[in-house]
């Protein structure tokens, strides 16, 4: 059924606006102007979305919009395309509703900073990239979105300009995500090759009748460079490293861009993505491994932090994993579920986190809180419900999208329920270590602890109640059936009662090591020596990637490149040429460098070589 | 034959440009000893009205389009798409000079003059259709840029740079020039057209040493002058030498000329040879990119960091040269359109930061200034994500444009290393940018003054076209299409 246009193009556009007025004129208007239009203009893109799938209806197809024409040269021809459909529906109202709140935190959050109109310009923006990479109908319209959040997370990261190490944590996150585009571009280009069109429809329509690729074909090599094109943005092994870094940005851009948002978008164009997925099983088989991997190892890493916000910003990458387990494994719609509850829940713990700094004037180490419970009650009340969320608690958010995952994953493979079972248990061991060192005890700072004001606790409390209720009100699964069949297989009852015995295994151990008897930590620390400090450095990954690709990159270009290049390979053949140019040294050596002649000397090199090649050895 | 020699009206229409930049750069010339001191730039401000009355003699050639003077020009739409560019390169250039000259106080009409002469060569260059008129056309072009590179007579940095390029260069266009005799004694003629037809007619396996030494020969000079691997080397100090304004002039006007010299001779003197050539320019084109990037990682001088990263710009649009095909053409023509904006913008941005004797060079001194100056540090942003390739900037369709045209000819290897490639470049472009917003200001930029208007005019001018064609490419990409159609 053709639908009347709904003007889709509204619901980015109302961010760039706010970001333009805001960006152009902001700094001339008072902060609280400011903040209405930041966070009028989200809401106003949601409230449009709501209406725009109302208009819809049940969205049986996918709802596409034409615009205009961007580009037509030969046999390519990319429109700038917005389309919804059932998967687009549920990213939309993530995005601009979790957007929504994070931007009416921010409003109290960043009232005593500098640069508060540079900082709601940046988030609109990227507000308006997120929208974007959603809405867009071809991959290059995704591309466009894809780069732009990977911008607006630049600047954001990077927004407390003096800090020497936000600088270089937003450089890292911005060239980690270029070696992921590089995926994403070639799958762009291979795609291109085979299908002659970037066009969901087009390429999908194309690949539906092909056969499931039992080796290794084109589908597979797409699908695998989408996937480093994720694993990039999603912070997958081996790319990773940027998000923990990423950290250093203000704490409502963790909760909005490294945790409920742009993080998810991997996932997003992984699911987007299935129907060249499904018929790529060895592509599918390194997404659930590479994604289950990921969930174990950044959960133990997590074990071990003491930064509050570190110890989220793991957690997110360890929760990511499992959204690619739940791919990999051909559960698609269980990876969109818990995006969905993830976003819930992990936005309402890094936005109660940045509460507790808030209240702390900017402590972020554990070890110097403790005992806040009473101190900043309703704080902790929202992020108690966070607490129980992720740690897997029935009938929370997080049980249900965890649950299906974990099913889907047995039906797969057993041994990778069981790692996710055990993940699952590190998972409610670290966030309640985190809770219990933050909260319970006696308090071990030196601030004095206030409650946030209402701006900032009203949204905590509207994600609450999502936390808690969302993965039972939402049946995400249910509604995507049209485009993700369910997986067959029984509901078996048995695994679900380990999975969540294993999440109270989880909390209990923390109460023991964090409550009940404080010194045992530590002796464990101790006793496992080597070990401990290997998780505690988060497995020296930082420092062998430093030692192994970058230091070799930058040294080797510049030894090889000017030392052998520029001073050996050319002098040396000039000495080698010698006396005839030496006659001219003279002259040559008034300028600082001398080497006119070595230049010479290489320009006939190549010419020889290029003779040689093209004169010589080319005759038929 | 004898009456052929008298140039008809159509021969001196489709001659327009050239007359005009000829005719005001000697006017130029001529008042120059008549105007006083602090008048001077005036006579630039006589150049900016030559230069835009020179696009509209573009405009009045092109209506009327065909050979002219005995076949020797030909005004067809990739000459005309090049005029515009290199004239619209003059007119930037000539914007961003005020106020550097001001500043050294060295204003004087000869720079202006020089400007003029050296895009008319570039406009013969593009619409040359015969050897020896390209070659003319290539001197004209140069020596004016050797003089250019020098200008600041008593600077030791502009003496090194204008001797180093005037002596490279001009053993470099040697090999050019020995090139032309070569084709001439295999085929006869110095005539594109008739070479083409010589060699497609004939069967060339007994010419085949003489063609492909002469390609050979031809291709040491191209790449030399568009700083293509190995006949990079001069490119890094001849642009930190020269004055910043004319190191913006020579990396995109005589660049784009020679890439367009380059394309028209290959794609329809050498066509024939396509298969002989091609790996040649395919290996230079990843010699190219690999050098330009990883040198351009080492450099703190951010003029010497811009040349490289020319270099590594000129190895993608080879990639499109390699290509060998219609739509590589026009990857080329949309490339050094994008490019010529991004680059002209942020060597504006440099010469605006340099300040006086170009005392301020290095990437360090930028420090601070997105602080200081948000609006020169958000533009010259924009300049650095669009070399990057991001996309709503130019730098992305150029990029995608040049790759897909690779891509088209199954030169699947070089596509995979030139986007690798360009995934590195990222680093050193970032770099820049986070000197200017994330380090402490310094002593650098405690003094700086609001760039001057003609700057002003250059940074803001550039970025908009770089975003235009970033968001609405087709505007410059249909046009580039149509006129990609080279006459064989």
């Amino acid at each position: 059924m053709e639908h009347a246009s709904q003007q889709l193009w509204l619901i980015p556009l109302l961010p760039l606006l706010g970001f333009l007025i805001n960006g152009l004129f902001g700094r001339r208007f008072p902060n609280l102007l400011v903040g209405l239009i930041a966070v009028g203009t989200v809401f106003g893109s949601f409230l449009w979305v709501v209406k725009s799938l109302q208009a819809l209806g049940a969205l049986e197809h996918a709802h596409v919009e034409h615009y205009y024409t961007w580009l037509e040269s030969g046999n390519l021809n990319i429109g700038v395309d917005l389309m919804i459909d059932r998967l687009t529906a549920v990213m939309l109202l993530v995005v601009t509703g979790i957007g929504t709140l994070i931007h009416i935190y921010a409003t109290g959050y960043m009232s005593h900073e500098g640069g508060f109109y540079r900082f709601f310009a940046y988030l609109n923006l990227f507000m308006f990239f997120m929208l974007t990479l959603v809405l867009g109908a071809n991959y290059l319209m995704v591309f466009v979105g894809w780069e732009g959040v990977g911008l607006c997370s630049y600047l954001l990261i990077g927004f407390y300009t003096l800090k020497k190490s936000a600088g270089d944590a937003a450089k890292k996150a911005f060239i980690v995500n270029r070696i992921g585009d590089f995926g994403f571009t070639l799958a762009m280009f291979l795609m291109f090759v085979h299908f002659g069109s970037f066009d969901f429809k087009t390429v999908f329509d194309k690949v539906a009748p092909m056969a499931v690729e039992q080796t290794a074909g084109p589908l597979t090599w797409i699908a695998l460079l989408l996937f480093v094109g994720a694993a990039g943005k999603s912070a997958q092994i081996p790319l990773y490293v940027w998000l923990p870094d990423a950290m250093e940005g203000p704490t409502p851009v963790s909760a909005l861009i490294h945790a409920a948002t742009m993080v998810t978008a991997g996932v997003y164009m992984v699911a987007r993505s299935s129907v060249i997925f499904l018929r790529a099983p060895e592509a599918m088989d390194v997404v659930a491994v590479v994604g289950l991997a990921t969930a174990v190892m950044a959960a133990t890493i997590g074990l071990a932090q003491n930064d509050i916000k570190k110890v989220f910003a793991y957690s997110t990458v360890s929760q990511l994993g499992y959204m690619f387990l739940a791919c990999g494994v051909g559960a698609f719609s269980a990876g969109i579920y818990h995006v969905v509850t993830h976003a819930f829940f992990k936005a309402l713990l890094f936005l109660g986190a940045g509460s507790v700094i808030h209240a702390l004037e900017g402590e972020q180490d554990m070890r110097h809180m403790g005992g806040l419970m009473s101190k900043i009650p309703i704080t902790f009340a929202v992020l108690a419900c966070a607490w129980v969320a992720i740690a897997g608690v029935p009938p929370f958010a997080g049980f249900y999208s965890k649950d299906e995952i974990l099913l889907a994953a047995h039906h797969h493979h057993p041994w990778m329920y069981w790692v996710g079972v055990a993940t699952a248990a590190m998972t409610a061991f670290y966030v309640s270590r985190a809770m219990f060192m933050t909260f319970f005890g006696k308090y071990r700072g030196h601030h004095h602890p206030h409650e946030s004001p209402f701006v900032m606790w009203g949204p905590l409390a509207v994600l609450a109640v999502l936390s808690l209720a969302g993965g039972w009100y939402f049946k995400i699964p249910h509604f995507l059936e049209p485009l993700f069949p369910l997986a067959e297989g029984a509901h078996d009852e048995t695994l679900v009662y380990i999975s969540v015995a294993a999440g109270a295994a989880g909390i209990g151990l923390a109460w023991l090591f964090y409550v009940a008897s404080p010194a045992l930590p530590d002796s464990i620390a101790n006793s496992l020596g080597g070990l401990y400090k290997l998780v505690y450095n988060k497995y020296f990954v930082d420092e062998a990637y430093n030692a192994a690709i970058v230091n070799p990159l930058v040294n080797g270009s510049r030894s090889l490149l000017w030392r052998v290049m520029d001073a050996g390979v050319i002098d040396g053949a000039v000495n080698g040429v010698g006396s005839l140019s030496r006659s001219i040294g003279g002259f040559v050596r008034l300028f600082q460098s001398g080497n006119i002649r070595s230049y010479a000397a290489w320009v006939t090199l190549g010419c020889v070589a290029v003779l040689v090649a093209l004169g010589m050895a080319g005759g038929r | 034959m004898g009456d052929n020699f008298v140039p008809t009206a159509a021969d001196m229409t489709r001659f327009l440009p050239e007359l005009i930049l000829t005719v005001i750069g000697t006017l130029i010339m001529v008042l120059e000893p008549l105007t006083r001191e602090e008048n001077k730039s005036r006579l630039g401000v006589i150049a900016l009205a030559g230069l835009v009355a020179a696009m509209w003699g573009s405009a009045v050639a092109a209506a009327d389009p065909g050979t002219a003077f005995n076949q020797m020009l030909i005004v067809d739409g990739f000459g005309t798409f090049f005029r515009f560019l290199c004239i619209g390169v003059g007119i930037l250039t000539v914007l961003a000079s005020f106020a550097y000259l001001n500043r050294e106080h060295a204003n004087s009409g000869e720079y202006y003059a020089l400007i003029l002469y050296s895009i008319a060569g570039q406009c013969v260059m593009v619409t040359a259709n015969e050897l020896i008129m390209l070659f003319i056309g290539l001197e004209i072009s140069s020596i004016a840029s050797y003089v250019l590179a020098g200008y600041l007579r008593d600077d030791k940095r502009n003496n090194e740079s204008a001797l180093k390029y005037f002596l490279l260069g001009s053993f470099a266009t040697a090999f050019l020039l020995y090139g032309i005799a070569w084709i001439y004694g295999g085929t006869g003629t110095t005539n594109l057209t008739e070479i083409h037809r010589v060699l497609t007619n004939r069967d060339i396996a007994p010419l085949a040493g003489i063609v492909g030494t002469s390609a050979a020969l031809m291709f040491v000079g191209f790449a030399f002058k568009v700083a293509a691997a190995p006949f990079q080397i001069w490119a890094p100090d001849v642009y930190q030498g020269a004055p910043a304004p004319v190191a913006a002039f020579l990396s995109a006007g005589p660049k784009a000329a020679a890439f367009a010299i380059f394309l028209r001779v290959y794609l329809t003197a050498f066509d024939t040879i396509a298969d002989r050539w091609q790996p040649i320019v395919v290996v230079s084109a990843l010699a190219t990119m690999i050098v330009g990037n990883f040198a351009a990682l080492q450099q703190s001088n951010i003029k010497r960091l811009l040349a490289y990263s020319s270099i590594a710009h000129a190895g993608y649009v080879m990639c499109a040269i390699a290509a060998h095909s219609q739509i590589g053409t026009q990857a080329v023509m949309f490339y050094m359109v994008s490019y010529a904006f991004m680059n002209v913008g942020a060597f504006a941005a440099v010469t605006h930061f340099a300040r006086q004797g170009e005392r301020y060079v290095n990437t360090e001194d930028l420090a601070g200034l997105g602080v200081r100056q948000p609006a020169t540090a958000a533009l010259l942003t924009v300049f650095l994500l669009s070399l990057i390739g991001v996309p709503l900037t130019g730098g992305f369709f150029g990029k995608f444009y040049v790759f897909k045209a690779a891509l088209d000819a199954n030169l699947v290897w070089l596509t995979i290393l030139g986007l690798l490639n360009s995934a590195v470049a990222a680093y050193y472009y970032l770099r820049i940018i986070v000197v200017m917003y994330f380090k402490e200001p310094g002593d650098s930029t405690a003094n700086l003054q609001p760039p001057a208007m003609g700057i002003q005019a250059v940074l803001w001018g550039s970025a908009a076209a770089t975003l235009v064609l970033g968001i609405f490419p087709s505007w410059v990409l249909d046009y580039a299409g149509r006129s990609a159609n080279l006459v064989k």
